[in-house]
């Protein structure tokens, strides 16, 4: 292959790829939902799909369904629907997007989703654990709640390895040892360690590649917009975790980063400002959202929502194969910790980032559902300014209902935190 | 006495030799009052204070520290600082409860808070980027039902034991933890009474004094609210009160952001509640933790089987409706007031739970937001006695 050919064929790979996957993902879940196979129910942080895999168990992620049904603009039905089933307008949009979507049997814009047959939720969110309830009720199938102690407070983290470290690890196998025969009589297939083995050997793989996506982002200009290509890449680390798929993606992603990198090729924004991204997405206006930034040449070069959405797989933690169910233990306490740690106490995270990205600036976006992001971006951001002179922006909609998203409103303060990193940029330079 | 009262000694004394009336205006007083002068007291006594946010704590480590265990559960006051530090789709209680600390209003020597929302799990970030003292998030089990789950508190107990260790500078002991656990048994006994009165004479009793003396468990040193409860107990049950033609209710909603008390005593004007989880956390525990074996393990396994519930917690011996069932059957009400706080999550969702349930089973219900900071309650003073005509009438 000559070179232009190859440039050709690398370069927006990941992209085509993450798309293809995902319509294959849920052709594969609309299958499993006409032969009426029960799925399995999991969530972005701590979704152990690699274990589950063992059970041939179709996964699915309501929150992806959620932003999905956003993204192609169709959330304000399902939310109207769920609130009129009962739920207040003050509660996550991803939990009655879904709510909506079982009430319609399945029915989403991406295809049909199956029902579940199991449930596994953790703690990293609580919301997480009160829509596992709904599912209970609503089925009556087994919902499992994997308890995961996060951090007890800002930089107290247990050390891998120590006492404190052990005893939380030990709960956690102690978990997944009570999950494995309950997956064996949902699914009546027998736990067969090897086939866990290879599943956490292809989630080692996507981990490896997906914190190498990220640290390939430093490259100036950065090789992929977080916001934007970073969500693509961030479905796929998810809904395709612990599968070869998965594993072949991030294989091909690394290369294509890597590619990119060396040449200088940088995303398709004239790239002005390198900023970070700490909160959700604004799921129901997402390209118009991306575009508020890249109009004015910013870049995402990094998101907290990379680090916590993708359960921490930025750690790039491998898993020992010689002892799968310790190290499957360690794996998703150290992954959900890390997930919980970027939520809660990032102020540290944030400013390393600055320093390892050339961040020129910090865009903050809570969201009215979710409160698990959001409750304490406000004083975070504080905490940041009082370390590290960097301009921020702060700037609060929802990722799934447009009823309070105001983009004229948005665009305002998008505008002036620009106009903003230009005055200071031009004070800086000027002799 | 482990929990050695300050060296000015008590810090609530103002019940002391006067009549019921009397003492439950004083009570009230005091909760109602956002100042927490027993709190400052404690303080100028030389004694050291450990904020903990809603729902359940194991007071009694903090006790055997020499600690006052201080329930930090919001206050009507207005968050004026505290708003700078929040989003704006958040319920009242997080912001008046930093706003406490923010304020001067309460000073702490460490906070405590647990994963029972989304929003409660971040104070602790919150409050440990404003304040230099220990501030901590304490991982009660999200999964009680594992077998592994009595192990994992306990040791979960353990490293909580260390901070009030290091923040009293001083040891606990097994036998002090012992002590402190036999001060809290008695605390439940008599909680249990109360409780057992209002469900059996509720016009002895009505809804917002039972409350207030719940309330103080958390702003008092254990063995002042116990020789409170001791005195006012027997005065409650010879009290000459007219027994009325009110419905038996139950109230449920109460479990982290208080109504106020204006609006229990709205409530109290039409209705007999004769069961609640108003402060729940305080009742938590339903039985005698053991003062035998290890004290540190019979409070984890308390906590894990022989506890209360509430919708902060997924068990899966508890199911949320027939819970609900138990506690309006356990009461022998006949119809359930359902409060949820603004922009309160699990509060929110369990309205849609309970509602179904209750519709499915033709028992009667009352719906009403409320927050702490409210101050007009005609509107659903009429809508109450409204539905409770309808009730007695129907």
């Amino acid at each position: 292959m000559d070179h232009a050919a190859h440039e050709t064929t690398i370069v927006g790979r990941g992209n085509e790829a993450g798309a293809r996957l995902f319509r294959e993902w849920f052709q594969g879940l609309t299958a499993a939902a006409e032969e009426g196979r029960g799925a399995a129910y999991v969530f972005v942080m701590g979704s152990l799909c690699e274990l589950l895999r063992v059970f041939d168990f179709p996964v699915v992620f309501p929150e992806i369904n959620s932003l999905q049904a956003a993204v192609r603009r169709v959330a304000h039905e399902y939310l109207n629907e769920a609130e009129n089933y009962g739920y207040s307008p003050d509660i996550c949009g991803y939990v009655k997007a879904d709510v909506a979507t079982q009430l319609r049997g399945g029915t989403h814009p991406m295809g049909k989703i199956p029902k579940p047959a199991l449930a596994v939720c953790t703690n990293a969110c609580n919301t997480y654990i009160k829509w596992g309830e709904i599912w209970e009720r609503m089925y009556g199938m087994p919902m499992f709640t994997l308890d995961i102690p996060g951090s007890r407070g800002a930089g107290l983290a247990s050390p891998r390895g120590g006492d404190d470290f052990e005893r939380d690890r030990r709960y956690v196998q102690a978990q997944l040892e009570e999950l494995i025969p309950l997956c064996e009589r949902v699914s009546g297939k027998t736990f067969d360690v090897d086939k866990l083995r290879q599943h956490m050997g292809w989630a080692n793989e996507l981990n490896a590649g997906w914190q190498r996506t990220l640290e390939l982002n430093r490259s100036r200009p950065a090789v992929f917009n977080a916001l934007s290509d970073g969500t693509i890449y961030l479905g796929v680390a998810n809904g395709f975790r612990g599968a070869p798929e998965g594993a072949a993606f991030f294989r091909d992603l690394v290369e294509e980063m890597a590619h990119k990198a060396e040449r200088g090729i940088g995303t398709t924004i004239d790239e002005q400002w390198r900023l970070i991204f700490v909160g959700v997405p604004c799921y129901p206006i997402f390209r118009r959202f991306s575009e508020l930034f890249s109009d004015w040449g910013g870049v995402f070069v990094n998101s907290t929502y990379l680090w916590f959405a993708s359960g921490g797989a930025n750690l790039g933690f491998r898993y020992d194969l010689a002892r799968p169910l310790e190290s499957l233990a360690e794996g998703v306490l150290l992954g959900v910790r890390d997930a919980m740690d970027s939520m809660f106490f990032q102020t540290q995270a944030l400013v390393g980032m600055i320093d390892d990205f050339a961040a020129d600036g910090v865009v903050y976006h809570p969201i009215k559902s979710c409160r698990t992001v959001s409750t304490g971006l406000a004083d975070s951001r504080r905490a940041l300014m009082a370390v590290r002179d960097v301009p921020s922006l702060f700037v609060e909609s929802d990722m799934m209902d447009r009823r309070v998203v105001s983009e004229a409103q948005m665009k305002n303060r998008v505008d002036a935190f620009f106009e903003g990193l230009a005055a200071r940029h031009h004070q800086a330079t000027s002799p | 006495m482990t929990a050695a009262a300050p060296a000015a000694g008590l810090v609530f004394p103002e019940w002391r030799d006067q009549p019921l009336e009397e003492i439950l205006y004083r009570c009230r007083e005091l909760v109602e009052d956002a100042a927490f002068p027993t709190v400052r007291r404690w303080r100028d006594g030389g004694g050291k204070v450990l904020g903990h946010f809603q729902v359940y704590f194991p007071e009694e480590i903090a006790h055997a520290a020499g600690l006052l265990p201080f329930k930090v559960r919001g206050a009507p006051v207005e968050p004026t600082q505290a708003e700078s530090r929040f989003g704006s789709y958040l319920c009242s209680i997080i912001k008046t409860s930093l706003e406490l600390a923010l304020s001067g209003r309460v000073e702490l020597d460490a906070f405590v808070t647990h994963p029972i929302c989304d929003a409660a799990r971040n104070l602790a970030g919150v409050w440990g980027r404003n304040f230099p003292y220990p501030c901590r998030i304490l991982y009660l089990p999200q999964n009680p039902n594992s077998a592994f789950a009595a192990r994992y508190l306990r040791d979960e107990y353990a490293r909580l034991h260390r901070v009030c260790e290091e923040v009293a500078g001083r040891p606990i002991t097994d036998d002090g933890l012992r002590r402190s656990i036999a001060v809290f048994n008695e605390n439940r006994a008599l909680l249990r009474r109360l409780n057992a009165l209002r469900r059996e004479r509720p016009w002895l009793v009505p809804v917002d004094e039972a409350y207030v003396l719940v309330a103080l468990a958390g702003l008092l040193p254990r063995e002042e609210h116990n020789a409170l409860l001791q005195t006012v107990l027997p005065l409650l049950e010879h009290r000459h009160a007219p027994r009325h033609d009110k419905i038996r209710v139950i109230l449920e909603g109460g479990f982290c952001e208080q109504p106020p008390l204006d609006l229990l005593r709205a409530i109290a004007r039409s209705c007999y509640v004769v069961d609640d989880d108003l402060l729940i956390g305080l009742r938590w525990l339903t039985a005698d933790v053991p003062v035998e074996g290890d004290p540190v393990l019979a409070l984890a396994e308390s906590y894990i089987d022989r506890s209360a519930h509430s919708p902060v917690q997924h068990d899966l011996r508890k199911p949320k409706d027939r819970m609900l069932f138990e506690r309006l059957a356990g009461a022998d009400a006949q119809a359930v007031i359902l409060m949820a706080a603004k922009m309160c999550e699990p509060g929110l969702e369990e309205l849609v739970v309970h509602t179904r349930a209750l519709d499915q089973r033709g028992v009667r219900y009352f719906v009403s937001e409320f927050e702490e900071n409210m101050s007009s309650f005609d509107q659903l003073e009429i809508q109450l006695e409204t539905f409770v005509e309808n009730l007695l009438f129907d």
